[in-house]
C-alpha cells in the first residue's frame, strides 16, 4: 500500500511540474506586452522599459519560470499587473465562491442521480426507466448557459424563488446558499444526467452477476439484495465518473459565473485575460489544474483502499 | 449499417440531426431572408407567417440565421472531431503496438496531462492567446478530442493484439505499423464511429459555449451560441430570441446522442442482449 501511494505521489508531482511548464509556455506565447498594456499606448518607451525591469519581464525565460514556480511553492502567487495587489488576495475571496459552488453542484448531482439511476435499474423497462433515460438524454443535450437564461427568467425574475445573480457573501449563510442554488443546479444538471446513466448501467451489470443470484438464493428479497450487495459493487465506475466530474464542474463554473454575475474564479480569469493580467491568468489556471490533479490522486487512492486488487496490479 | 435504421432511437436521432445538416446545406443556396442586412423597421417581430421564428433586434430573420448558424456549428464540430481522430487514433495505435515502451508511456502521460486541463479552460486560453475566431475554437475543441480518441483506440487495440489473427499477421512478417492499419484499425472502426458521434455532439455544445462567451465565431457570421448571448438582455420582452437558437442546439445534440447510443447498442452484442 505504501509503495502504491508513493508511486502515485511521484506521478502527482510529475503531473504538476508538466502542467506548470505547459501553462507557463502558453502564457508566454500570448500576444501583448504586460508593461505596455499597464501604461497605455501613449507611455514613453523609457517608462515601459523601467516597468519591465520592475516586473522582471527582462529576465531569461528560465529565470522567470523558476521564480514563478518558487513563488507558488511558498504561497506567493505574485502581484497583479493591473491592480498592483497580491494575486493570493484576489483569489482569496473568490475561491470561497467557486469551490463551494462546485461542491454544492456535485452534491446536487449525486442527490439527483443516485435515486433515479437506482430506480431506473431496479425497474428496468418500466415507464420510470423510460422517463429517466429520456430525461437524462435531454439533460446532457441542454447547454447549461441556455438553461440558466431560461431558469433565471422564470424562477428568479418571474417568481422570485431564487436570486437572479450576484453574491452577498458568506456573512449570512442562508442568503449565500440561496444565491448559489440556481447556479449550482444549472451546473449539476448535465453531470447528474451522465451520473444517473452510469449508475443505471453499472447497477444493471452487477445485477446479472452470479453473487446476486446467491444473495437471492440465501433468502434476501430483491430489495435487500440490491441494497446490500449490488449497490456497493456498482459504485466503482460511479466513483470514477464522480471524480472526473469535479473538473467539468470547475470548468463549467467559468461560464455559469459569467451568466449569474458571480465574483468567482471563472470571472477572475475572464477579466484577467481581457486585461492581459498574465500573472493572474497563470496562477489561477495552475490552481484549477492543481485541484483537478489532486482530485484524481484522491480518487486513485480511494480505489486502492476499496479494491485490494488494484494495489497489487500497480506494483 | 442498414440495420441501424430499424432502431427507433437511431431513426429519431438521424431525422433530428439530419434536419439541421440539411438546413446547413440548403443555407448555402437559399435562406428565406438575408442574414447580413439590417432591417430596423422590422426589428423584434414575434413569429408569424413571414418570419417563422420572428426577427432579432436588427430585424434579421431568425429562421434564416439558425439555418446559417447550423453551418458554423456543424463545420466547427466536424473539423474538431477530425483533428481528434486524425491525431488521436494513430497515437493510440502506436502506443498499443509498442505497449510498455517509452513511446507508449510518453503518449499516455501526455494524454493524462491534457485531461487534467478542464476542456473549456484550454479553449479559453487558446482563444485568448490567438484571438477569438471560429478557427481557434476548432483548434481548441480539437485538442481536447485527441486524448479521447488516443485512449479509446489504445485500449481497444491492446485487446486485439492478443488475438490469433494478429499473431498470424506477425508470423507472416508484417510490421507493427502495417498490422495496426490493416488489421487493428478496421476492427475498432465501430467504436470510433460511436465515439465520433458523441464527440461531434460535445463539439457542438462546446462551440455554442465558446461563441456564447464571445470566443467563437465573430460577427457577422451567425452562430447559435452568439445568438443566445445577444438575446440575453432582451429575453424578458422577446423570449423567442432565446428560444429558437437554444432549441436548435438541444435538438441537434439530442439527435447525435440518440444516434451514438443506438450505434453502440448495435455494435456491442453483449450490451444488446443484456440491456435491451
Amino acid at each position: 500500500m505504501l509503495i502504491y501511494i508513493l508511486k502515485r505521489l511521484l506521478s502527482l508531482g510529475l503531473s504538476l511540474v508538466a502542467a506548470s511548464v505547459v501553462i507557463f509556455l502558453a502564457i508566454e506565447v500570448m500576444p501583448g506586452d504586460a508593461a505596455q498594456i499597464m501604461l497605455g499606448i501613449n507611455a514613453s518607451p523609457d517608462a515601459v522599459e523601467a516597468l519591465r525591469q520592475e516586473l522582471g519581464l527582462n529576465l531569461s525565460i528560465y529565470a522567470r519560470y523558476l521564480s514563478w514556480v518558487g513563488g507558488l511553492l511558498s504561497g506567493d502567487f505574485g502581484v497583479s499587473y493591473t491592480y498592483r495587489v497580491p494575486v493570493t488576495e484576489m483569489i482569496g475571496d473568490r475561491v470561497w465562491l467557486s469551490f463551494p459552488m462546485a461542491i454544492y453542484a456535485l452534491v446536487l448531482s449525486t442527490l439527483i442521480a443516485f435515486p433515479i439511476g437506482i430506480i431506473a435499474a431496479a425497474k428496468r423497462g418500466s415507464w420510470a426507466d423510460w422517463l429517466v433515460m429520456g430525461g437524462t438524454q435531454l439533460g446532457v443535450a441542454i447547454p447549461n448557459f441556455w438553461f440558466a437564461m431560461l431558469a433565471v427568467q422564470l424562477l428568479a425574475i418571474k417568481y422570485h424563488w431564487f436570486s437572479a445573480g450576484g453574491f452577498p457573501g458568506w456573512e449570512n449563510p442562508f442568503l449565500a446558499i440561496r444565491a448559489l442554488t440556481l447556479p449550482a443546479f444549472v451546473l449539476a444538471l448535465p453531470q447528474a444526467s451522465i451520473l444517473a446513466r452510469v449508475m443505471r448501467s453499472s447497477l444493471l451489470d452487477t445485477l446479472s452477476e452470479d453473487f446476486m443470484r446467491t444473495a437471492r438464493a440465501k433468502g434476501n428479497t430483491r430489495r435487500q439484495a440490491l441494497v446490500k450487495h449490488a449497490l456497493r459493487n456498482a459504485m466503482i465506475p460511479v466513483l470514477t465518473i464522480l471524480g472526473l466530474q469535479f473538473s467539468f464542474l470547475l470548468a463549467g463554473a467559468i461560464i455559469v459565473e459569467k451568466i449569474f454575475f458571480l465574483p468567482g474564479i471563472g470571472s477572475l480569469i475572464f477579466t484577467a485575460i481581457s486585461q492581459r493580467d498574465l500573472i493572474v491568468v497563470e496562477s489561477v489556471v495552475m490552481l484549477l489544474v492543481f485541484a483537478v490533479i489532486l482530485v484524481t490522486f484522491v480518487v486513485d487512492i480511494t480505489y486502492a483502499v476499496v479494491d485490494p486488487r488494484l494495489r497489487r496490479k500497480a506494483r | 449499417m442498414m440495420r441501424a435504421f430499424k432502431m427507433p432511437g437511431f431513426l429519431i436521432g438521424f431525422i433530428l440531426a439530419g434536419i439541421f445538416v440539411l438546413a446547413a446545406a440548403v443555407s448555402f443556396f437559399w435562406t428565406p431572408d438575408a442574414v447580413d442586412t439590417v432591417d430596423i423597421v422590422n426589428k423584434l417581430h414575434v413569429p408569424d407567417a413571414k418570419n417563422w421564428f420572428g426577427t432579432d433586434h436588427f430585424g434579421r430573420d431568425i429562421f434564416s440565421m439558425i439555418m446559417v448558424g447550423a453551418r458554423t456549428s456543424i463545420a466547427v464540430a466536424i473539423v474538431a472531431v477530425g483533428i481528434g481522430m486524425g491525431l488521436g487514433v494513430p497515437l493510440g495505435l502506436a502506443a498499443a503496438a509498442r505497449k510498455g515502451s517509452i513511446l507508449d508511456e510518453v503518449i499516455m502521460r501526455t494524454n493524462d496531462l491534457i485531461f487534467a486541463f478542464p476542456a473549456l479552460l484550454i479553449a479559453i486560453m487558446i482563444t485568448a492567446a490567438f484571438g477569438a475566431s471560429a478557427v481557434n475554437a476548432i483548434i481548441a475543441i480539437g485538442i481536447f478530442n485527441i486524448p479521447v480518441f488516443a485512449r479509446l483506440s489504445r485500449g481497444a487495440a491492446l485487446s486485439l493484439w492478443t488475438r490469433d489473427f494478429v499473431l498470424a499477421a506477425r508470423v507472416a512478417g508484417k510490421s507493427p505499423a502495417h498490422i495496426s492499419f490493416e488489421h487493428i484499425l478496421p476492427n475498432i472502426l465501430n467504436l470510433l464511429i460511436v465515439q465520433g458521434t458523441i464527440q461531434f455532439s460535445l463539439g457542438i455544445l462546446a462551440e455554442a459555449a465558446l461563441s456564447y462567451v464571445g470566443l467563437g465565431a465573430q460577427p457577422p457570421t451567425p452562430s447559435w451560441g452568439r445568438m443566445l448571448a445577444e438575446s440575453q438582455t432582451m429575453v424578458s420582452f422577446a423570449p423567442h430570441l432565446a428560444l429558437f437558437p437554444g432549441m436548435a442546439i438541444v435538438l441537434t445534440v439530442l439527435g447525435l446522442n440518440l444516434m451514438g447510443d443506438a450505434l453502440r447498442d448495435l455494435f456491442d452484442p453483449k450490451i444488446r442482449r443484456d440491456r435491451a
